[in-house]
């Protein structure tokens, strides 16, 4: 069997555009079955797969900003091959696609170690502290395609990759091994009202995301576009999702470098 | 001189004790088979027994007869939707198409068609392969991308002429055609067991190009949600 060309979905948010509406957080919870409870203030116990975060410039009234930066999983290459999770996992419950760049997280494998977490420099992955509960009725609401996670292991995003897997069979049932961009889209880039959020094949020229990143994938994918930059980029995890901004200090926050003054 | 004097008492017990445990050893050993053999039974019958809970088929569906009346074999009932997913259990819609009035004096297609299609009540068919929910199979990659036939995984179904019972595990609430049908796990046909390791097992033969960077096999998000 022949295998169409490896594929590298990857993402670009525009940090200009995003309005911290957090649209892209609640079609990721609709679409994902991510569980949530009645008080769910405490962040380091809720789960979110796509959490916006608010950045600000920290200066007085005049010159005060903010930023709202909305961050999936990054999907780490790194410089291996794989993430820094994948690395780590002794269970091999997260795993490195090579034909899709994508980085899996298999819940009825994973057994709640936690080392991943500590692993990820985004925070990107998030523990299931309780059994999911939905309100009377909603548990009706789930979407199908995505299993419901239990107590006791981790998750996080898998650039909806059940819509992936959907969206392949209904290529090959139409007797095609390729899928064209508009056909695999996540459901934060479709939700998002400013059109911030661009999902793609960072492989293809002619895929949005690569025209507007232009990544030189023989340097780990680093950006070619001048106003575009990834999270951490020191680290040389090689994340696969992209931020735009024209604003200095949001670049300098993007690598940690903020509150020096 | 402690040497003989710890010797001596134990040479002369052993012809002793070797007569006692004789008689006792007999009992040990048929105790130890006839609880053997109770806890074979246990296992092997009571247990398996007791872990599935069996249940008919609403509707005693023959295979047979219909494969000979319709047109396309399986795919007349069991098809593929156009966007890719895979109708397996048929809808009131499919056999309405014929059986809008009973078409026999058969009291099973009589009883089918004063409890479901007078009524308009779907049948609630109990599907024997369902995977459980973090299971991803797609019907369209293994049969119109692999061309595998249906019977390789269900079996010669299409010959049936009377649907078997549905056992349930009380524990998982999985199909009994996920483990098989033999307790023991043994499986003689391609069709006696749905398990992971089954699917694995298919999928090294056909040589699905692997994508994991872990395993350099299939990844895990081919099958998995």
């Amino acid at each position: 069997m022949d295998q169409p060309k490896n594929k590298r979905y990857g993402m670009v948010i525009d940090l200009d555009k995003c309005t911290g509406c957090g649209a892209c957080m609640v079609a990721c919870m609709a679409e994902n079955n991510i569980p949530f409870r009645d008080d769910d203030t405490d962040k380091l116990l809720s789960v979110s797969w796509m959490h916006v975060y608010r950045l600000s410039n920290g200066k007085p009234f005049p010159q005060a900003e903010e930023c709202f930066l909305p961050r999936p999983c990054q999907h780490c290459e790194g410089e291996h091959g794989h993430s820094p999770c994948v690395s780590v996992c002794p269970a091999t419950a997260t795993d490195y696609d090579m034909h899709t760049g994508i980085v899996s997280q298999i819940y009825t494998r994973c057994f709640g170690c936690r080392y991943c977490m500590a692993a990820c420099p985004y925070h990107v992955r998030q523990f299931n502290w309780w059994d999911p509960v939905w309100p009377e009725g909603m548990e009706r609401a789930l979407n199908p395609d995505v299993s419901v996670r239990m107590r006791g292991v981790v998750e996080k995003c898998s650039f909806c990759y059940s819509r992936y897997q959907t969206a392949l069979n209904r290529a090959y049932v139409e007797g095609r091994r390729e899928l064209a961009e508009e056909e695999y889209q996540t459901a934060c880039a479709q939700a998002c009202p400013a059109g911030a959020i661009v999902f793609g094949d960072l492989n293809n020229p002619r895929h949005r995301v690569h025209r507007i990143v232009q990544p030189d994938l023989a340097h780990g994918g680093r950006p070619r576009n001048p106003k575009a930059f990834r999270l951490l980029e020191r680290l040389g995890t090689h994340p696969k999702v992209y931020y735009l901004t024209g604003r200095d200090w949001v670049r300098r926050a993007g690598d940690n470098e903020v509150q020096k003054s | 001189m402690e040497e003989p004097k710890s010797s001596a008492p134990s040479s002369r017990s052993e012809p002793g004790q070797g007569g006692q445990g004789d008689g006792a050893g007999g009992a040990i050993i048929l105790f130890f088979i006839l609880g053997l053999a109770a806890s074979l039974l246990v296992g092997w019958v009571a247990f398996p027994a007791l872990l599935y809970s069996e249940k008919r088929q609403p509707v005693d569906f023959n295979h047979a007869l219909h494969n000979e009346i319709v047109d396309h074999g399986c795919a007349s009932c069991h098809f593929f939707r156009a966007d890719g997913g895979f109708s397996g259990a048929p809808k009131l819609a499919q056999c309405i198409e014929c059986h809008r009035e009973a078409n026999s004096d058969d009291p099973e297609e009589i009883r089918f068609v004063e409890e479901y299609v007078k009524p308009g009540r779907e049948v609630p068919w109990l599907v024997y392969a369902r995977q459980p929910d973090c299971v991803f199979f797609s019907h369209a990659a293994h049969v119109r991308l692999g061309g595998i036939d249906c019977a390789v995984c269900h079996g010669p179904m299409g010959e049936s002429t009377s649907l078997r019972p549905y056992q349930e595990n009380r524990i998982t609430g999985y199909s009994r055609d996920i483990w098989g049908w033999n307790i023991a796990g043994i499986k003689r046909n391609s069709w006696d067991r749905m398990k992971m390791d089954d699917c694995a097992e298919c999928h090294a033969q056909a040589r699905v190009p692997g994508g994991s960077v872990q395993t350099q096999k299939d990844g895990c998000f081919v099958c998995h949600k």
